[in-house]
């Protein structure tokens, strides 16, 4: 394969071929090359990449942060009843994980004994799914992955606890990571898996992480993507790739609290008939945040259902992004699929763009979509206010149920808790946003 | 005069009727009563030549020709008429854009000269006036935001407008008050007449109070259990449906 | 009025699987050679003895648009054009411009009734309460007759082709031509600037309530020629204006070009509404042939309390690709957009439209029904922004697709852009097919299965009907009807 250079390449695109060869000796090494060469060929995505029209990641992206190196941690106090396994400036760190207490039916490496062992299994269910395949950034992934965990779970386990994957960002100066983390759900089996984002570190962190399910039949998956508070120098962008067989059930929420660019994006197939997806999503931005959900949906069998529910509330001068694609491949008939995002816009300088997109082959389908975006309602804050609440209360209050009504529907009571104390403190630091 | 005779049908896997026998002659109105999930309404549909149901045996004579390879509208032109259970709502479709193009629909399909605007609507309004339907209320999409009664109302409305030879009206009381009920009971009776049959489909003894049947059936299990007069739907108003479906109802 | 009974009636006469209006004119032509260079640019500009400005301002047109490149972003997909195997201007030879109907070659007058679009005055044939309707028939490259002109011309009201209109309301046309759609805007936008060659030419005079409805007919009947028109209309302060637009074009095997640029002008308190039926050859059942229809159609609300509404059914062409838009740039003006697109066949629909909220408290209402039958492919693409400074904007958009067959695509890609919290946007969209048990309901009723179709996409696409001028509406549905033949069972 020829690799066509871009016209021109940026500072950081260069900085990226430096890295590639340095990572290339690291097993997998023809995924790693064909996706390297994928990625060479389109560069970093800018707004003219219509799955990328409202982010220009080659824009923000000026240059690239070293790759972090494993170093001594402190770690943040764990949530109760959680496993926790700890993923740290690109290496995953046994030593500070719950790696023992995994029970039966749960099955650990980490990714790069997996790539050094050039395990065949692991390489197929790495390689691209179709839906993602285009993506430049999942690519990139693909070529510079450093580490990460690989989790097989046995079929028909149910896995009681939370497992938690902790990313986590440290050190003095700003660092870039790419890690990919594999969870494989065996037949009829049952998870929850929480990735959490954290940086230990007050400069911006380059983050390219990759989360992917490989979902058996009739096995149920919750997942949450906790993407906190990080500072506008922070460059983040979260790839989840979801294959549901038959039957299967997928809930995902993502939690967002800013960075000076988030991009989570999805990309979900459903392989097998009367499968379903759940995608929610809140984000809370303020100052010059900017966070980009875009998600594709793909009804790739009859009988499946998805549901698509984004919440974004906007302060200071952010910008929220949603792109949602549901695609429906002929023959995938009866096809139920809804997707709903909402946009509160708090100050007169916030933005927000809404691209739901709907791309349908079958005849017998029902699909929907929704978007609003607008200010708090006048009627709703009158009655509130002349009620007595003073008014930040009274717009409190409806923000909170805004974003709440998401959070309702996490399974793990705790996390639930966890989320609504984080609107809350979001709402009360709200005035330092601006 | 139909009739039906040894009616199987299932849906999928599921066996819903059962060696079904029923005869309704011109001029008879029929109650059919039987507890829920017996397959009542699958016989409608069966009769009026809806999708999705196997007959897997029998047939369904219509003045002695067998209906059943028939599609849904050529058996409305030959004269059967449903009056659904639930009637759909079509949003944009004017009621009265809706009743000409059915009226139309069967006379060409039986040969007639199509009625002309003024012949038309001169007919529309005797009938709503009858009913109690308002003109204004033809102008609305079909059923779209219409009550209940007045949904039930509307397909009366477009039984007389039909003259069919068939009439079948499927659990017509659900969702009706007294009034509604009586309003629709008396469209009803006003179309009795002795060359059309009625086969009257309800849960309850109540909407028989007003609609007055010749015979009453009991169905059960998929088939007729029982045949007898006016006072077989008292006696069941008492002792329920208990002795024809083996257990407790 | 008697000319739209007759079109009426004239649909009313289509049957099954025909394309009626698929005949060709048999009529001489003069043509400039094939091709496009300068000097095709400067033929054009002096067959129609433009001024000097005008000219250079083709000739710019045409140097930028050696530097462009076709759009690709939309869906769809042809082979690509050999823009220098096709005519750019072909007009009737007997006609250097009529002086009235009566010096306007019979053959073509035929071939409009024909159409159903008569173009002699029939005041007298036509019943007092009739409406009237003004007409100017575009033929190829000219415009062969506009009727009702005296009439207007009572009320202040210019109706003629733009050519006409460059010569003798030059200050009118260098003031608006280009301020909407400038020169610049896109491929095709550009090459129309460069080449176009007729169209009509509106302007009604402050506080004027237009007299009759304005149309204009458009016909494309040489093989091989591109047909670029360019259509103006500007409504003064405090008038109104209801402009009708129709098109059709023989039935030939290879594809042919059409490249308009439509640009309306609102001053304060002005409305205008513009219709379309658009109704050009679509190719036949094995996708050969149809017209390539890329469009560019922008309205400006430049004065406040203005608005522009565009209404259009697009039921031919083998390729659409077009977005008829609306720039509310002043305070509390309002842009609509209702459209109905049907696709069958190997039809590619790539439509929708674009609000750009500048102003305070500027409203848009958007109303989209897809229909998509056959092989074809249908899109629904549009654009609603506020910017920084639109205060208390309004945006309603409802796009439905209806899929009759399980061969074709129903695609929607809206994109929404808010950079004022005061900005209020609601969007919706729904994709479904007929459903079985509303099917049911009417065959249990008497009525056909493509009957039955029939009527239920015509409730479906009702609340876009009604907002096309009646007899309009009675056309439109017809067509809708004629477009979706033998798409059922």
């Amino acid at each position: 394969m020829t690799v066509q250079a871009i016209d021109k390449k940026s500072e950081a695109e260069t900085a990226l071929a430096g890295a590639f060869e340095a990572m290339k000796g690291k097993g997998a090494s023809a995924l790693r090359q064909a996706s390297w060469e994928f990625f060479a060929r389109k560069g970093l995505p800018t707004r003219r990449v219509e799955a990328w029209h409202y982010t220009d990641l080659r824009a923000s992206l000026r240059s690239v942060a070293p790759l972090g190196a494993p170093g001594a941690i402190t770690l943040p106090p764990a949530t109760d009843g959680r496993l926790r396994l700890v993923v740290a400036d690109g290496a995953f760190r046994p030593e500070l994980s719950d790696v023992a207490a995994l029970p039966a039916g749960v099955e650990l490496s980490s990714l790069a004994d997996v790539l050094a062992k050039d395990d065949a299994a692991v390489l197929a269910a790495l390689g691209l799914p179709e839906n993602a395949g285009a993506d430049a950034v999942v690519a990139l992934n693909a070529a510079l992955m450093q580490d990460g965990v690989v989790l097989r779970v046995a079929p028909a386990t149910e896995v009681a606890k939370t497992i938690e994957i902790l990313l986590l960002s440290t050190g003095g100066e700003a660092r870039s990571s790419f890690t990919r983390s594999l969870v494989l759900v065996g037949d009829g089996a049952k998870a929850r898996i929480v990735e959490t984002s954290l940086a230990l570190t007050p400069s911006g962190a380059q983050e390219n992480h990759v989360l992917a399910f490989s979902i058996g039949a009739g096995a149920e998956v919750e997942h949450i993507a906790d993407i906190g508070p990080q500072s506008e120098s922070a460059i983040r962008l979260f790839s989840l790739l979801v294959t549901a067989q038959a039957k299967a059930v997928f809930k995902s929420l993502g939690f967002i609290e800013g960075g000076g660019l988030v991009r989570r994006q999805i990309f979900a197939r459903l392989a097998g008939e009367e499968a379903s997806v759940a995608l929610d999503g809140v984000s809370l931005l303020g100052g010059k945040h900017h966070a980009d959900t875009t998600l594709v949906v793909e009804h790739a069998a009859a009988n499946c259902k998805s549901r698509e529910r984004f919440r974004s509330v906007l302060d200071g001068q952010s910008t929220g992004v949603f792109q949602g694609k549901v695609v429906v491949r002929p023959g995938a008939q009866k096809t139920d699929g809804s997707m709903q995002s909402r946009a509160l816009l708090l100050s007169e300088n916030a933005t927000m763009n809404n691209k739901p997109e709907l791309e349908i082959f079958a005849d017998d389908v029902v699909c929907g979509h929704g978007a609003t975006c607008g200010r708090l309602d006048a009627d709703q804050l009158f009655y509130l206010v002349a009620r007595g609440l003073p008014k930040h209360e009274a717009e409190a209050l409806l923000i909170e149920g805004f974003a709440g009504e998401i959070i309702e529907a996490i399974g793990e009571e705790a996390a639930r808790d966890v989320y609504f104390e984080r609107i809350r403190s979001w709402l009360a630091n709200r005035g330092d946003g601006k | 005069m139909i009739e039906i005779k040894n009616l199987h049908v299932s849906i999928g896997e599921r066996k819903i009727l059962d060696g079904l026998n029923l005869t309704v002659k011109d001029g008879e109105v029929a109650a059919i009563m039987g507890p829920n999930g017996t397959g009542k309404s699958t016989l409608s549909y069966v009769i009026s030549g809806r999708e999705g149901y196997d007959v897997t045996e029998g047939e369904v004579l219509l003045d002695g020709e067998n209906i059943l390879g028939l599609e849904p509208h050529e058996r409305a032109a030959k004269g059967v008429f449903l009056a659904f259970q639930y009637p759909v709502e079509i949003p944009g479709v004017a009621t009265m854009t809706f009743l000409k193009a059915a009226v139309n629909a069967q006379r060409r399909s039986r040969g007639e000269e199509e009625l002309q605007t003024p012949d038309f609507m001169k007919m529309v309004r005797e009938a709503s006036t009858k009913l109690g339907i308002n003109m204004d209320m033809l102008k609305r999409a079909l059923n779209v935001g219409f009550s209940g009664g007045e949904k039930k109302r509307m397909d009366i409305l477009q039984m007389s407008l039909l003259q069919p030879k068939f009439g079948i009206l499927d659990e017509t009381d659900s969702g009706l008050d007294i009034d509604a009920l009586r309003i629709v009971s008396e469209g009803v009776n006003a179309l009795r007449s002795p060359d059309r049959g009625f086969l009257v489909i309800t849960h309850y003894q109540r909407l028989l109070d007003y609609i007055k049947p010749d015979t009453v059936h009991v169905m059960a299990k998929g088939k007729i259990q029982k045949t007898g007069g006016p006072e077989l739907a008292l006696e069941l108003e008492k002792s329920g449906y208990r002795d024809y479906v083996g257990e407790a109802a | 009025m008697a000319a739209r009974q007759e079109t009426v009636a004239r649909v009313e006469e289509i049957d099954v699987d025909a394309y009626k209006y698929g005949f060709t004119t048999d009529i001489e032509s003069e043509k400039a050679p094939k091709g496009l260079s300068e000097d095709i640019v400067r033929f054009i500009s002096a067959k129609k003895n433009e001024p000097e400005w005008l000219t250079e301002w083709r000739l710019e047109a045409y140097r930028r648009w050696l530097t462009m490149e076709e759009p690709k972003w939309a869906r769809v997909d042809y082979p690509p054009i050999d823009y220098q195997d096709l005519y750019y201007y072909s007009a009737p030879k007997s006609t250097p411009g009529p002086k009235s109907l009566d010096e306007v070659d019979p053959e073509l007058l035929r071939t409009y009734e024909k159409l159903g679009i008569p173009l002699r005055e029939q005041e007298a044939l036509a019943g007092v309460e009739q409406r009237k309707v003004a007409v100017d028939a575009v033929f190829d490259s000219v415009s062969v007759a506009t009727t009702f002109r005296e009439e207007l011309s009572k009320a202040g009201v210019i109706f003629c082709p733009i050519s006409e209109a460059v010569r003798e309301h030059p200050e009118l046309v260098r003031k608006y031509l280009g301020s909407v759609v400038p020169v610049t805007d896109n491929f095709y936008a550009t090459l129309n600037s460069a080449v176009f060659s007729d169209g009509s030419f509106v302007y009604i005079p402050p506080g004027v309530r237009c007299p009759m409805e304005l149309s204009t007919y458009f016909r494309i009947n040489e093989k091989n020629t591109g047909q670029f028109e360019r259509t103006l209309i500007i409504a003064d302060a405090d008038s109104y204006v209801s402009y009708l637009e129709g098109c059709t074009a023989p039935k030939r095997d290879e594809n042919q070009l059409h490249a308009a640029v439509v640009e309306l002008v609102a001053l304060d308190d002005a409305e205008i509404k513009y219709s379309t039926v658009q109704n050009w050859y679509p190719g036949d059942s094995e996708g050969k042939g149809g017209i390539y229809n890329f469009v560019t159609k922008r309205g400006d609300c430049r004065g406040k309390n203005s608005h522009i509404s565009w209404t259009q059914v697009e039921t031919g062409s083998a390729v659409t690709w077009k977005y008829p838009s609306c720039i509310l740039r002043g305070d509390n003006s309002q842009g609509e957009f209702y459209s109905i697109a049907v696709s069958n066949g190997y039809q590619q629909v790539d439509s929708g439209t674009k609000m750009i909220h500048l102003g305070k408290n500027t409203k848009s209402r958007i109303i989209s029904k897809g229909i998509s039958a056959g092989n074809s492919q249908n899109t629904y693409r549009g654009q609603v922004s506020a910017h920084r400074k639109a205060e208390g904007a309004r945006n309603f958009t409802n796009c439905d697709s209806l899929l009759i067959g399980d061969k074709c695509g129903a695609h929607t890609v809206p994109y929404l852009e808010s950079k004022n919290a005061s900005a209020v946007f609601e969007h919706e969209a729904t994709t479904s097919k007929i459903s079985e048990d509303q099917l049911f309901y009417c065959m249990q009723r008497g009525l056909s299965e493509e009957e039955a179709t029939a009527l239920i996409v015509n409730g479906f696409v009702r609340d876009v009907l009604q907002k096309l001028p009646m007899e309009f509406a009675v056309e439109a549905q017809k067509l809708i009807a004629v477009s979706l033949e033998g798409s059922v069972g």
